[in-house]
């Protein structure tokens, strides 16, 4: 990000946006979203980051956020969400493998046009940012206390605001 | 039908674009620095990056309207495009452009698949950072739109006319436009 600031603008809009913006999902249900997506996608700082941000905001309840990564169906939150959660797998593996039933069942669960929209979306956007941490190799720490500190900058800040800024 | 209600009329990702503006924003910006901003690759190499990763992905829209904006930003040679989709191993473009397909092919299966021997052949072909980069990050955001525009299960027109139409358009007035 901080290599091109000239991608990383609309990025962390697009990021501050859709997980950030005002919602009737939570900032919390967002992540979770984001860091299931980036578990399938085997990403492993965006995974250990996003889980980070999503237990920041679940007041650190990291347990919740490793049982949506590995059994979204056994953990507990809302039937809405489960739903969302198997679109945004979906769209993950192809956006073809939505089907109808995907989201007539996460209508029948109260999940608006908005909340399917931005689940698709935010598995799409989680398809490019793990392929583009990963496409180019970059450096992930393995100290998850850094992962806590930096999820609190974000929480508290948002992503264009947090971004490391490289030489400029 | 797509799968949420759409506003009518309007094509693959623009009906997205209409139903959440404040996505659509940043998505727009996105692919205009990646695909028209200042580069030493040129609009053309870049859109055909996309058009291959989109082809990959089967997403027949954003195939078919990047295919025609390459071929605008080339002349009118899809010929060129179509090579590349089909070969771009054995397609006639420089052995710069062929390692940076490479290395977005292997994005586009995940980030993960990228060797450092792929990095290192680009290298050898000229490539620069930011070019590598470039070519990480078109594949990344391909496999977003892609996903996006089928994901959503937008309107995908079938006819090619209506494809050069708009490939003319993204080539010549780019992906940010007023009252779009």
């Amino acid at each position: 990000m901080a290599f091109r600031p000239e991608t990383a603008k609309p990025l962390n809009e697009l990021v501050d946006v859709l997980l950030r913006g005002p919602h009737t999902l939570t900032q919390a249900e967002r992540e979770l979203i984001a860091t299931y997506v980036s578990a399938q996608n085997e990403c492993r700082y965006c995974q250990t980051i996003h889980g980070a941000i999503a237990a920041h905001h679940l007041r650190g309840n990291e347990d919740l956020v490793v049982k949506v990564k590995t059994d979204p169906e056994q953990a507990p939150i809302s039937d809405k969400l489960k739903a969302l959660l198997v679109i945004a797998r979906k769209t993950a593996e192809s956006g073809k493998a939505v089907t109808p039933d995907d989201i007539a069942r996460a209508r029948e669960r109260g999940a608006t046009d908005l909340e399917i929209h931005d689940s698709v979306l935010i598995a799409a956007v989680f398809c490019m940012c793990n392929r583009y941490v990963d496409g180019l190799a970059t450096w992930a720490p393995e100290d998850p206390d850094f992962y806590r500190q930096r999820a609190a900058i974000v929480a508290r800040n948002g992503y264009a605001a947090s971004t490391i800024q490289g030489p400029s | 039908m797509p799968h949420i209600s759409l506003p009518e009329g309007l094509p693959g990702i623009t009906s997205g674009f209409a139903f959440r503006p404040e996505t659509a924003k940043p998505m727009r910006e996105l692919a205009e620095v990646l695909l028209r901003g200042a580069n030493t690759l040129t609009s053309g190499e870049r859109e055909m990056i996309a058009t291959l990763v989109s082809d990959r992905n089967a997403c027949h829209f954003c195939q078919a309207s990047h295919r025609a904006a390459a071929a605008h930003h080339l002349g009118g040679n899809y010929e060129l495009v179509d090579a590349v989709t089909r070969d771009f191993q054995s397609a006639p473009v420089s052995p710069k452009l062929r390692a940076l397909m490479a290395i977005a092919a292997k994005v586009q299966e995940g980030g993960r698949q990228v060797a450092a021997s792929d990095i290192e052949r680009a290298r050898a072909a000229g490539a620069t950072d930011v070019e590598i980069h470039d070519a990480v990050l078109i594949a990344a955001a391909f496999c977003m739109f892609n996903r996006y525009v089928d994901g959503l299960a937008t309107f995908t027109p079938h006819d090619e006319q209506a494809y050069d139409q708009m490939g003319q358009r993204m080539a010549s007035e780019g992906y940010v436009r007023r009252n779009a």
